[in-house]
């Protein structure tokens, strides 16, 4: 694990210098070619979502020959609920990991970086352990405790975990933050007397944005994209969130109206497209620090 | 990693979290030593009651909704359960039955194969990304942008329905084919072919672990290239001989973590084949299995047996990857 520290800091470096074939055109054309190739689905989904059905599978190019938005009128309505509850359904979940994520795993990562406490090496094994634990192993008596405490079909499944700091990765990522910043503030606000709390809160988490803010990102596009949990702790149509509401959609329609799936598939999209222009930045780093995706 | 924490106070007043660590040392020290130990342990008791209300949060849920569901569901998998009544003791059953259990058997097949194939593909992909994007590209901000999209994406059930109509009989794809003249068949429908467009949507987010491998391309010094050119290295050489071995720590870690993730893979198996693991159980995932089994027809102890067996598998397999680790992975000397 050590490695990824390093990776972290390479992140931060400036790129070293050039050594020739910066601008070696078949290379350029190589990777041109290749993110063409990768893209180029997602941009048909988005230009067949603005396209009549039934002109779809006859018309591969991407600009449509028709600008059209019935597709997204015809698709918003097309479930029991229109299709903003699902969006809110998804944005209230988001908002509240992302709230736990950030306060748990914050408090975590400080005793771990920073206090000697007994037991701190055999606890931070395990915490590293849990990072690679598959949910799958845990769903069934979780689901066996959420019922009795009957948590089933409400939010609280999907969001109270997170408030318990079960996100180990950012625990991870936020103590090799913690770790690069200079113990020196620390002692001189411990001289000044400041207990833990305020140096928690006071020093180290506003010089910790960059780590906050990976977390925020990553936490936004798991909740978003995260289907196998929703799928089961949320059957009532009311409280579906964008994923499971997709699934039904294309489940009840079939292959019928690829139009209204795919304009409410691109919907469901846009938001994690938001976050990835917004904090590439954060992505990049995060990613190279923990291996994450 | 797992042994006592020796900076912890010998045998200190908190006794919270573990038992008595190793008999003190401090024993033998020198007094100047040994004061100076004291006056550090008086600031980790301190540090230690804190340290616990810190991590208070973190405890609750490594104790309620890890370790605890961990030991509920080995006991879980010992009964006959299905929500409604209390759990029945069955004693190995439900493993009894695990042993002539057909779908279990293609769940496997179906959930190696695809960690066997896609996740070597992927790394090679992302390691030739890597390397053409190392050191001196134009724009190379913009590219690992556009690659590491996928992987952002990927996960979504918005991608899978792409998928679902790309590798369609009218999809996408045999649209693609046609214009070489060739009439595609149905791809996700096929039993020989499904699992293979699976495949092709993990490679698809190679962008993640190619980002890593740039991050580690950057940790090697440029003078060892510089060293091996004068001594009339070649490109391959140097490739083969200095980036290879420098990198074989973050090839290990990216190897683990894509597979464990592989081994995850639900959301897309579900989508793509409408949530039944077919046509013919060729895309039956093991998370799809098990979900079937648990949520489907509510077997909630046959469910835990398979969470169990999940999770000695991904415990093992991770194990192998640090045994033969120790024969390729280069940590310097």
């Amino acid at each position: 694990m050590t490695d990824t520290v390093l990776a972290t800091q390479a992140v931060r470096e400036e790129s070293p210098p050039r050594r020739g074939g910066g601008r070696n055109p078949l290379r350029h054309a190589l990777l041109i070619a290749l993110g063409v190739v990768m893209i180029y689905p997602l941009l048909w989904m988005l230009s067949s979502s603005v396209k009549p059905t039934e002109i779809i599978f006859r018309d591969p190019s991407l600009w449509p020959s028709s600008f059209d938005l019935g597709n997204y009128v015809e698709g918003w309505t097309a479930l029991g609920a229109p299709f903003h509850q699902y969006l809110l359904n998804s944005a209230i979940i988001a908002v509240g990991c992302i709230v736990g994520n950030l306060l748990s795993c914050s408090l975590a990562a400080y005793a771990f970086a920073r206090l000697e406490f007994r037991g701190r090496k055999l606890m931070f094994a395990a915490m590293l352990v849990t990072i690679m634990l598959p949910i799958h192993v845990l769903i069934v008596p979780q689901y066996v405790l959420f019922s009795q405490l009957d948590w089933i079909n409400t939010f609280l499944p999907l969001i109270v975990p997170k408030f318990l700091a079960t996100d180990a990765f950012f625990i991870f990522l936020m103590v090799q933050f913690i770790r690069t910043l200079p113990i020196e503030l620390d002692e001189a606000a411990r001289i000044d007397g400041c207990g833990h709390f305020r140096i928690y809160w006071r020093i180290i988490m506003p010089l910790c944005t960059p780590a906050l803010a990976t977390t925020a990102v990553f936490t936004f596009i798991w909740s978003w994209n995260d289907f196998f949990s929703q799928l089961i702790f949320l059957t009532d149509q009311d409280l579906y969130t964008v994923p499971v509401a997709l699934r039904s959609f294309v489940d009840g329609q079939g292959a019928t109206s690829w139009g209204p799936l795919f304009a409410m598939s691109i919907v469901g999209l846009a938001p994690i497209f938001g976050f990835f222009l917004a904090g590439q930045r954060y992505l990049t780093q995060g990613i190279a620090t923990t291996g994450i995706k | 990693m797992t042994e006592p924490d020796r900076s912890a106070p010998p045998g200190g007043a908190l006794s919270l979290a573990s038992p008595p660590t190793a008999p003190a040392p401090a024993a033998e020290a020198p007094p100047a030593a040994r004061r100076r130990r004291g006056r550090r342990s008086q600031r980790a008791v301190r540090d230690g009651r804190v340290a616990y209300l810190f991590l208070a949060p973190w405890i609750v849920g490594m104790v309620v909704v890890t370790i605890w569901p961990i030991a509920a569901s080995l006991y879980l998998s010992f009964t006959d359960y299905s929500l409604l009544r209390a759990p029945r003791w069955v004693g190995l059953d439900n493993f009894a039955e695990m042993l002539g259990d057909e779908r279990l058997v293609s769940a496997l097949g179906v959930t190696f194969t695809y960690v066997v194939v896609s996740v070597p593909l992927q790394l090679a992909l992302a390691l030739a990304l890597a390397m053409l994007l190392d050191r001196g590209v134009r724009g190379l901000p913009f590219y690992r942008s556009v690659y590491y999209l996928p992987s952002l994406l990927a996960g979504s059930v918005s991608i899978a329905i792409l998928w679902r109509q790309m590798f369609g009989t009218d999809g996408l794809f045999n649209d693609f084919l046609a214009l070489f003249g060739v009439q595609g068949i149905g791809w996700v429908s096929h039993p020989d072919f499904a699992l293979g467009t699976l495949v092709v949507l993990n490679v698809w987010t190679f962008g993640a672990p190619m980002v890593i491998f740039l991050a580690g391309l950057r940790q090697i010094p440029v003078m060892y290239y510089e060293a091996a050119t004068v001594d009339g290295a070649g490109r391959w050489a140097r490739f083969r001989h200095i980036t290879i071995p420098l990198l074989t720590p973050i090839i290990f870690f990216n190897l683990v973590l894509q597979t464990i993730g592989a081994f995850q893979t639900f959301t897309q198996a579900f989508v793509v084949s409408g949530g039944t693991g077919g046509p013919s159980d060729a895309t039956l995932f093991y998370t799809l299995y098990l979900y079937e089994r648990g949520f489907g027809s509510f077997d909630m102890g046959y469910a835990s047996a398979l969470a169990w067996l999940l999770l000695v598998i991904v415990a093992a397999l991770t194990g192998l990857n640090f045994l033969l680790a120790k024969r390729w992975v280069f940590y310097g000397d």
